[in-house]
């Protein structure tokens, strides 16, 4: 098989199974706290997204209606045979996942309404970062990200004198305003320093950090373990009803800032952190990394 | 209305458990509190903010939309909906989306279109709250995301309007849906507003977190 294919090929898998399989330690940790939860309407939230959870998983359908916008991360090594035609092989992946998983079309354009597909009029959806590294593959990451969590997002520029602990302060404050209006338990990823745009990234990269694992800086590993307890003091809420878990992990990543700037940006997923994983050898041989 | 059982939350309310049929009757939607379990049994219609937008201007011109929504439920929520082979629409995933996006207009919907319940996530404010309380409707929060649960509720596509004009996520889907839930009412008639309640508890915590922030 042609290797482009191979992409698209993955790409729709990938979708699929971000869409329909949500990483099973995600499940484990909701189900955990669930049993730690004090009152009921608490516990039943987590209960009704854990079946929830696992229909989709049986099933092999989208455990949300919001598939979000389609995202592509994308690493891609020098010896790799694929450049510029690789966007090409993503889009067709988009329109096919779309058809195939079903996904929602969410692509809408502000003149000519939602595409249907997808796929958006001026070339920038579905969103395509790419990375170039070193090696002869190509590592594919798909996140589809819903619109409510999504809308909760949050970006201020500090003065550099309110320091770390304005930065923190910040956080709590934008995870305090998204309340219950993005499916919590949260996800939440913090950007630092870096410019006013690079810092989003880095806060929706920093989603993806592994679970439950901390930063390799200690300094801001510290910080992240800081943030988890404080965010859970605030007693949001699954669902945002006042009972069990309001955050289930925060994931900090910083970048050197300008002298006179203090760039925060606070990225939120709801419970339902959807993405999949995959490397493709230059031979196109494909191992998916299910757990991201 | 029945009312099946009952059980202790943490506040150490008792939480009442109600069935509800479509139509329902405004006295049976004022007996209801916020903190109550309930399912309901009949017609439900999506609405989003597309929706509601258009439903309102038709009003404002002395037209009618294509559905009644009185006594019904008023779904927030844009499915991912597939036709069969036969042609015929089917839910695939229909879960709530975030309703207080449709906070600048659902006191005005509620007045006008008189809805008994408006379905959806996350809750909704002071505005809607009162409508609620003057026109006899309530909220009832579905858990958000849970959409293949949502699904298995619905037990018929009865009818669609404005697909080709809104689009699949922001058209009217009329369901026939069957014991749609559990939901938690959490806005109620009697000025019950549960979201709103954690909201502020939530304000007080981050102050205190954010001064006691070293």
């Amino acid at each position: 098989m042609k290797l482009e294919k191979i992409v698209e090929d993955t790409a729709v898998e990938l979708l699929r199974i971000a869409a329909t399989e949500l990483p099973k330690e995600y499940a484990q940790e909701m189900e955990r706290l669930m049993n730690e939860a004090k009152g009921e309407v608490g516990k039943s939230q987590i209960r009704n997204i854990l079946k929830d959870v696992e229909i989709a998983r049986k099933g092999s359908l989208p455990m949300c209606q919001d598939t979000g916008v389609v995202a592509f991360m994308v690493k891609l090594g020098d010896g790799f045979p694929l450049r510029s035609s690789l966007k090409d092989n993503l889009v067709k992946a988009t329109r096919r996942a779309t058809d195939e998983i079903p996904l929602r079309p969410n692509a809408v354009d502000m003149f000519k309404g939602n595409t249907g597909d997808n796929v958006g009029l001026r070339g920038h959806v579905p969103i395509i970062n790419i990375e170039l590294v070193p090696g002869d593959e190509l590592e594919l990451t798909a996140m589809p990200k819903g619109g409510g969590s999504s809308n909760v997002a949050n970006h201020r520029m500090l003065k550099p004198g309110l320091g770390m602990k304005g930065v923190k302060q910040f956080v709590v404050e934008a995870v305090a305003q998204a309340g219950s209006l993005g499916c919590p338990p949260y996800f939440v990823g913090v950007g630092i320093g870096g410019g006013e745009d690079y810092v989003m990234k880095l806060a929706k990269e920093a989603l993806l950090s592994p679970f439950k694992v901390r930063n390799p800086d200690p300094d801001i590993g510290a910080i992240e373990e800081e943030l988890l307890a404080k965010l859970n003091e605030l007693g949001i809420g699954a669902m945002g009803l006042g009972e069990g878990p309001s955050v289930l992990d925060v994931h900090v990543e910083m970048a050197a800032r300008h002298p006179a700037s203090l760039p925060v940006g606070v990225v939120i997923s709801c419970w339902a952190l959807r993405h999949a994983r995959a490397v493709i050898g230059k031979d196109g041989t494909v191992t998916v990394d299910k757990r991201g | 209305m029945i009312n099946l059982k009952t059980r202790e939350s943490i506040r150490s309310v008792i939480i009442m458990e109600y069935h509800l049929k479509t139509p329902v009757p405004e006295k049976n939607i004022r007996k209801l509190k916020a903190g109550d379990l309930i399912y309901v049994t009949g017609t439900i219609i999506t609405a989003r903010d597309e929706a509601h937008l258009k439903a309102l201007e038709l009003y404002e011109k002395g037209r009618k939309p294509p559905v009644d929504f009185k006594g019904n439920g008023v779904f927030h929520c844009g499915p991912i909906m597939k036709k069969d082979e036969r042609g015929a629409w089917q839910v695939v995933a229909a879960g709530p989306t975030t309703s207080a996006r449709m906070d600048i207009f659902e006191d005005r919907f509620i007045e006008v279109y008189r809805p008994a319940v408006i379905i959806g996530k996350g809750g909704m404010g002071d505005r809607t709250a009162k409508a609620c309380q003057k026109f006899g409707c309530v909220y009832g929060a579905f858990t958000g995301g849970a959409a293949l649960l949502a699904a298995r509720c619905i037990k018929k596509v009865v009818g669609v309007h404005w697909l080709e004009e809104l689009g699949m996520p922001e058209c009217l889907w009329v369901y026939t849906v069957e014991d749609f839930g559990p939901m938690i009412v959490t806005i109620d008639t009697h000025g019950g507003n549960l979201t709103a309640d954690v909201g502020a508890k939530v304000n007080t915590a981050r102050d205190r977190i954010m001064k006691e922030m070293k």
